[in-house]
């Protein structure tokens, strides 16, 4: 069977910007260069296509800044698209055009389950058959067990910790099945244990690094694009066979987002087991 | 209230949780268990259901105590963020059945503890407490009862899901069996004569407050010789009810017409001549005369257990199997109908002694509520053992021969008797 080609959903920052402050990487007083930022998201644009990729756009809209961050938009299972509800409301109003996107592209939408929660891929991460959840900061734990409930896939919550790592894709990157790597300060004693049970290989990622986005990143294929600044993780990806590429993404960083938050993979990400298994 | 050792009844810092998901794999279940316990509560696991395959769910229900309403509350909001949610703020949640003899597929399915159902903000208990059945609510009446499977009629309401329901667990800790002595569940090592006198105490007990013990028997009564001794506590009025099977009537009556068992000679253990055919010209006889009962009322049959059951208005209640030779003209031979003529039976029973038969103390164990204390006598322990799997956890199990124990219990009941009377 001939793989299809990677589908990766993102949006011109046309009206990105910091217009507020809604996790501890943000600071109005800290702008964005939206000239730079513009630049960089082309140069991810780039990567992802050189890599491989064909890349939809959602259309940005004035007010929506963080529009940008696709990996929000919802997640994706076949072609059902779980919607998100987020936790704050300055990024409620990106929820419709969001639902409007994967309706008019034949994806079967699902509501986020009644009274909970719910910010899509930056939350909820299939590794091999599982899908891997945080919870705490945006999602809902008890919302994570509703999708899975009725997705019919085993759900792994995990607890985030640390306020600097809000959404699990901030932490956690899914790589292969059974392959993944994390930082492992952003999940408790009882995250990091599940973790090490149900993913036997799993590479640790360096608080240096991590604040770089290190975990935030964009597979295709073997091809493994993050922020700049994470050499290590790059080396350890090397030998295992991966092709890291860094491209520069600091003004995104300054809205607590990278290569991974910028993208939504819309035929499932490579880690995820449904993506290659037979449908039934 | 010192709320030291409280139950559901005593404290009222107690919250139900239910968790559900994929909570034992990704920790979740532990967490929130070591999370009540580091701010101070303390937690009971009154249900847990384990997904069978990688993709299906499992379920805990929670009982979560705290020493203040204030811990309580700092607790379940804590636990509430891992995904607890308390349970017995909505009213169960009531499905029709859409075709007969089968629930609703989300059917809660009932344990055999004391349970009730949440219906308009009220709380209502549910009768005819009974495991694996499903909970049919009438709201018409504001009643709930447990229905099985095979009896459930189309249109009927049954609870599905798990909200709105609450169960009481029986509080096997605090002796109430009044098997203090007995720790283990299967007493193999313990003095027999200590639990024999208590067996004897609680059938003294229920004759003296008119309540009702219900007696699970098979054919080792007979073949031990136990059967003056079990005739003395029927004449004795310490029981009440009989359940047996084909086996136990059969071996009872070839004794009181030939004196044997199986075809052996029961006062001296000797194999009677062509004694192989006994039991089944026992059998023979009581077909031609039309049953037990009409054997007794014929004077064609004078003696045995079966024979004091009816001289005495014992109800008995036998249910047929596969391998029953005849069997006896009493004999329920449809096994849904032995079912519901055994639930119908048990509904008054207070006390039950299970004497040396697994299949029939387990039909009956899957029957009772937790509240009836039972006693399981066998020489085998994994017949205590299996009715303890089966979720009978009420049990409490003697490991010993038939003959010694009923001697042994007839001799207590009848000193017991003189005391009283003295």
């Amino acid at each position: 069977m001939a793989e299809a080609q990677p589908h990766i959903l993102m949006c011109p920052p046309v009206f990105y910007a910091i217009e507020y402050e809604i996790n501890p990487w943000m600071n109005r007083q800290r702008q964005a260069d939206h000239d730079l930022a513009v630049r960089q998201w082309n140069g991810l644009f780039a990567a992802l296509s050189d890599a491989g990729a064909k890349i939809s756009l959602l259309t940005p809209v004035r007010g929506l800044p963080d529009l940008v961050f696709t990996a929000n938009a919802g997640m994706i299972f076949r072609r059902t698209a779980v919607l998100s509800r987020f936790r704050f409301e300055q990024r409620q109003g990106e929820e419709a055009h969001d639902a409007r996107w994967f309706s008019d592209h034949g994806f079967e939408i699902v509501p986020p389950p009644p009274e909970t929660f719910f910010e899509g891929a930056g939350d909820a991460l299939f590794c091999g058959e599982d899908l891997f959840a945080g919870y705490r900061m945006r999602s809902d734990a008890r919302g994570h067990q509703e999708i899975g409930r009725r997705l019919g896939v085993r759900v792994i919550p995990l607890e985030l910790v640390d306020a600097y790592y809000y959404h699990l894709d901030t932490c956690f990157c899914p790589l292969a099945p059974g392959a993944a790597m994390y930082f492992p300060p952003a999940f408790d004693e009882y995250g990091r244990t599940a973790l090490r049970e149900l993913i036997p290989e799993l590479i640790p990622v360096e608080a240096e690094e991590a604040e770089a986005f290190a975990c935030n990143a964009v597979l295709v294929g073997r091809t493994v694009v993050t922020n700049t600044g994470c050499p290590r993780l790059h080396a350890a990806l090397a030998e295992r066979g991966y092709q890291p590429i860094e491209t520069p993404l600091s003004e995104f960083v300054k809205a607590g987002g990278s290569a991974k938050c910028l993208t939504l993979r819309l035929d499932g990400e490579e880690a995820a087991a449904w993506r290659t298994a037979d449908e039934d | 209230m010192n709320g030291k050792g409280s139950s559901v009844a005593a404290s009222p810092h107690v919250q139900e949780v239910e968790i559900s998901g994929h909570i034992i794999d990704s920790l979740i279940l532990p967490k929130i268990l070591d999370a009540i316990s580091a701010r101070g509560g303390t937690f009971r696991i009154d249900r847990i259901t384990i997904g069978q395959r990688r993709s299906d769910p499992s379920y805990a229900l929670v009982e979560v105590q705290a020493p203040s309403d204030e811990v309580l509350r700092e607790i379940i909001s804590t636990i509430s963020d891992h995904g607890a949610t308390p349970v017995g703020d909505v009213d169960c949640r009531l499905e029709a059945a859409d075709i007969d003899g089968a629930f609703p597929p989300a059917f809660y399915s009932s344990t055999n503890q004391r349970t009730e159902v949440r219906l308009d903000g009220r709380w209502i208990p549910v009768a005819d407490q009974e495991m694996d059945c499903g909970v049919a609510v009438d709201p018409q009446t504001s009643t709930a009862r447990c229905v099985p499977m095979s009896e459930v009629r189309k249109e009927q309401l049954f609870v599905v899901g798990h909200g709105g329901v609450r169960v009481f667990p029986e509080d096997r800790r605090e002796g109430k069996h009044g098997f203090e002595f007995m720790n283990s569940a299967v007493s193999t090592e313990k003095p027999k004569g200590v639990a024999v006198r208590q067996i004897a105490q609680d059938l003294h007990r229920a004759k003296r407050d008119g309540q009702k013990t219900l007696v699970v028997g098979g054919p080792a009564i007979v073949h031990t010789g136990s059967v003056q001794h079990f005739s003395r506590l029927i004449r004795g009025g310490y029981v009440h009810k009989l359940f047996a099977g084909n086996a136990l009537a059969t071996h009872d009556i070839e004794q009181a017409l030939y004196g044997t068992s199986l075809g052996v000679r029961l006062d001296c253990g000797d194999i009677a001549e062509a004694g192989h055919e006994h039991h089944l010209r026992a059998i023979n006889h009581i077909r031609r005369a039309g049953g037990i009962r009409k054997a007794v009322e014929a004077g064609e049959l004078n003696s045995g257990i079966m024979f004091e059951c009816v001289r005495n208005n014992v109800d008995f209640l036998l249910a047929g199997s596969i391998r029953d030779d005849g069997p006896l003209p009493e004999v329920i031979t449809d096994v849904l109908e032995a079912q519901r003529q055994m639930r119908e039976q048990i509904r008054d029973v207070s006390f039950c002694l299970m004497i040396a038969t697994t299949l029939h103390s387990i039909a009956v164990g899957n029957l009772l509520p937790a509240w009836v204390k039972v006693v399981c006598v066998d020489i085998n322990p994994s017949t205590v053992i299996k009715l303890n799997d089966r979720g009978s956890a009420q049990t409490v199990g003697l490991v010993t021969d038939v003959e010694p124990f009923l001697r042994a219990l007839v001799h207590e009941v009848e000193a017991l008797e003189r005391s009283a009377a003295s």
